[in-house]
């Protein structure tokens, strides 16, 4: 289209008016970019002289006032890699099933409902759900694995959606070539159809640990300590968490005033975590997207 | 052999589908099941007893007075249909005054004759005590021995879950400070993210698409105690500032926060939506020789009506239910609000806040899991309308 010749063809009341409205969008995009600049600068600039290796490597000291936030950086830890293991196989599984397998279009939309639903339940009854189902009806108490399972479930339907949207993104020729070449129906998935969503997916589950590692409320009452002077030794253990860390600290601490250095150094670790992962992520399928070109 | 496996696989597949449905459904049961239990539980507190004189003529009395006359709001007899003539409150730590050490005996082993002897003598007397000490010839009236009823708990106007001798457990004050956050959040948020949807799906070029992108997409993965600290930090001293307050935790801090976060959802959501407009439709206006901004509003934006929906009630979900940063920035004072102004306390809030002080399997306790399962029905009814909107659209 000719957008000079077009505009020269209307009045300039018109002109006018696109220009004001385009001149809006572009300041409100240009706003949230702002908004996002800010927080990130605001954190990282008082956070930044926080950190060092003390910081990272000891526990904290002082009710909270100084030392380091490593048993919450373990915890985190634990609890993320926890809830990937559940998460990510049943999820890429789930995802599978409703894409290459599920025929009954009532089933499948049915599923999706329930996924959907699922993806909207606010993380606070996920919390409730984990604490009377794991904690108490199960019998594991505060511990990673409780708090682990919560979290699974959270991210399960972030990990189903992304999987079946990468296996949606492949074309039907490759499936066919396959099947009509006499390979059975999981040989095409495991050896066609699976390398070829796989970036996608990864990407996906990638995000997927930026969100885990950062919610607090799923674990607020299935998993987290205020205060741990050692380090869990079994998935029984109650951990400390560094969500929870900043909570606590920036909110009900001994002293919240002393304790705001500690808070900005752990508000930093965590953008710093989510930002490291969507910088991954993002390499991963511009990689792909590059190599898919040629 | 291949065959089987293929089955075997199939069928793990097949569970592993089934697993959301499943969670949906635990979750269901789970939460239903305790917060029923809230009322099985008795207006006084369990273990308590609220008795009068046995001639006063006041039968029924609702867990809201009985606060009242604990707060010395209702004073009267009369108030509640009784005769008229002041309520003499009597606690059970009260004792003291009216009886000697002596009279109470060594061990206390007087104590249930005490309490009868006060209540059979005071006419306008209201007494609470722990039920191990009702004596076993009581004289008196025992009042209040109903259970909670579910008008004390969606019709409450108070949510005092820790209120002796009845605590109040009312869903009002609650549901009205997490309406008021999230609406005003989507009022804030509306504007900004649906002129950036516009923006990126219409007139960004491919360039700048790919820059915010990403940057947008990193918004949504900030985790909410950030934003919450972020809004402590920077938003509750501005918020105070700018409009003078005496405290800046208000409901406006929430909103503002939380419409940074709803953001994202917003943004991609309706830019999805925007999308899908096919290009012949806005091909065709174009030629008609309509502007690109009048294609905008009269093509695309109409067609991609119920995609923008979809992307405003999800917006208002994840605002409704959104806990820490709203925690963290609201001030949590659960009383009714009346502006944007003042400090209001959500329902996702009060579960963080309370669930670790309330005992395991008491009436607070399962009164918190009532509320989890309103907020679970809330958004379970958002997720099915946007089920419903874009259902609607592909017919």
């Amino acid at each position: 289209m000719a957008p000079q010749l077009m505009q020269e063809s209307v009045g300039s009341r018109k002109r006018l008016t696109q220009k004001i409205a385009f001149i809006l969008f572009r300041f409100f995009s240009l706003s949230i970019v702002a908004i996002l600049f800010a927080i990130l600068f605001f954190i990282i600039k008082n956070g930044i002289g926080v950190i060092n290796w003390d910081f990272l490597s000891k526990a904290p000291q002082e009710g909270m006032t100084s030392g380091g936030i490593f048993p919450a950086i373990v915890g985190t830890l634990c609890l993320v890699i926890g809830s990937c293991l559940f998460s990510f196989p049943i999820g890429i599984m789930s995802g599978i099933y409703m894409n290459e397998y599920a025929k009954n279009g009532k089933l499948i939309s049915f599923i999706r409902i329930m996924t959907n639903n699922l993806s909207g339940v606010p993380s606070v009854v996920f919390g409730l759900f984990g604490m009377s189902l794991f904690v108490n009806f199960l019998g594991f108490g505060d511990s990673i694995i409780a708090g682990s399972l919560t979290l699974g479930l959270m991210s399960l339907p972030l990990v189903i959606r992304t999987t079946e949207e990468a296996l949606k993104s492949i074309d039907n020729s490759f499936r066919e070539g396959s099947l009509a070449l006499g390979a059975t129906q999981l040989e095409t998935i495991r050896k066609v159809i699976l390398p070829m969503a796989l970036p996608n997916i990864i990407t996906g589950l990638i995000l997927s640990i930026g969100r885990v590692s950062g919610e607090t409320a799923p674990i607020l009452f299935t998993a987290v300590a205020y205060f741990l002077p050692q380090l869990p030794t079994s998935i029984f253990d109650q951990v400390m968490a560094l969500p929870y860390h900043l909570y606590v600290i920036s909110t009900s601490g001994t002293d919240i005033e002393a304790s705001r250095g500690m808070a900005y150094g752990t508000a930093l670790v965590l953008i710093f975590i989510v930002l490291i992962l969507n910088l991954i992520a993002n390499m991963i399928r511009k990689h792909f997207t590059d190599k898919n070109k040629i | 052999m291949k065959r089987f496996i293929e089955y075997l696989v199939e069928g793990a597949l097949k569970i592993s589908g089934s697993i959301t449905s499943i969670t949906i459904l635990l979750i269901i049961i789970f939460l239903f099941k305790e917060g029923s239990g809230l009322f099985k539980n008795p207006v006084v507190e369990e273990g308590y007893v609220l008795t009068v004189n046995r001639d006063n003529p006041v039968e029924h009395i609702t867990s809201f007075q009985i606060k009242e006359i604990y707060d010395e709001n209702i004073t009267n007899w009369k108030e509640l249909g009784g005769i008229d003539s002041p309520i003499l409150v009597f606690r059970f730590g009260d004792l003291e005054n009216y009886f000697s050490p002596e009279e109470l005996g060594q061990e206390y082993e007087n104590i249930p004759q005490c309490l009868n002897t006060l209540i059979n003598r005071e006419k306008n007397i209201i007494a609470f005590f722990p039920e191990l000490y009702l004596p076993k010839d009581f004289s008196g009236k025992q009042i209040a021995k109903e259970k909670i009823s579910p008008v004390d708990f969606f019709g409450g106007k108070e949510w005092y879950p820790t209120a002796q001798p009845a605590a109040q457990f009312g869903l009002i004050p609650l549901l009205l400070g997490t309406l008021w956050v999230s609406i005003g959040a989507i009022l804030l948020a509306l504007p900004f993210g649906i002129s950036v949807a516009i923006y990126m799906a219409e007139l960004a070029s491919k360039q700048m698409r790919s820059i915010l992108k990403p940057l947008i997409e990193l918004l949504a993965g900030i985790p909410s105690v950030v934003f919450g600290f972020f809004g402590l930090v920077i938003i509750v001293p501005l918020v105070q500032k700018t409009f003078n307050l005496p405290v800046g935790e208000t409901a406006l801090s929430g909103s503002i926060v939380l419409a940074i976060m709803a953001l994202p959802t917003i943004i991609t959501v309706a830019e999805d939506a925007l999308k899908n407009t096919p290009r012949a439709m806005k091909e065709a206006s174009l030629a008609l020789g309509a502007t690109q901004w009048q294609t905008i509003y009269k093509v695309v934006i109409p067609y991609s009506i119920s995609g923008i929906t979809s992307a405003i009630v999800l917006g208002v979900g994840r605002a409704i239910g959104e806990t820490m940063a709203v925690l963290m920035v609201t001030g949590n004072a659960a009383i009714i609000p009346h502006t944007l102004l003042e400090p209001v306390r959500t329902i996702p809030a009060t579960i963080a806040a309370e669930l670790g002080e309330a005992p395991s399997g008491g009436a607070h306790y399962q009164a918190l899991f009532a509320l989890g399962a309103i907020l679970f029905l809330i958004t379970l009814i958002l997720s099915i309308s946007v089920e419903y909107i874009s259902n609607k659209k592909n017919k």
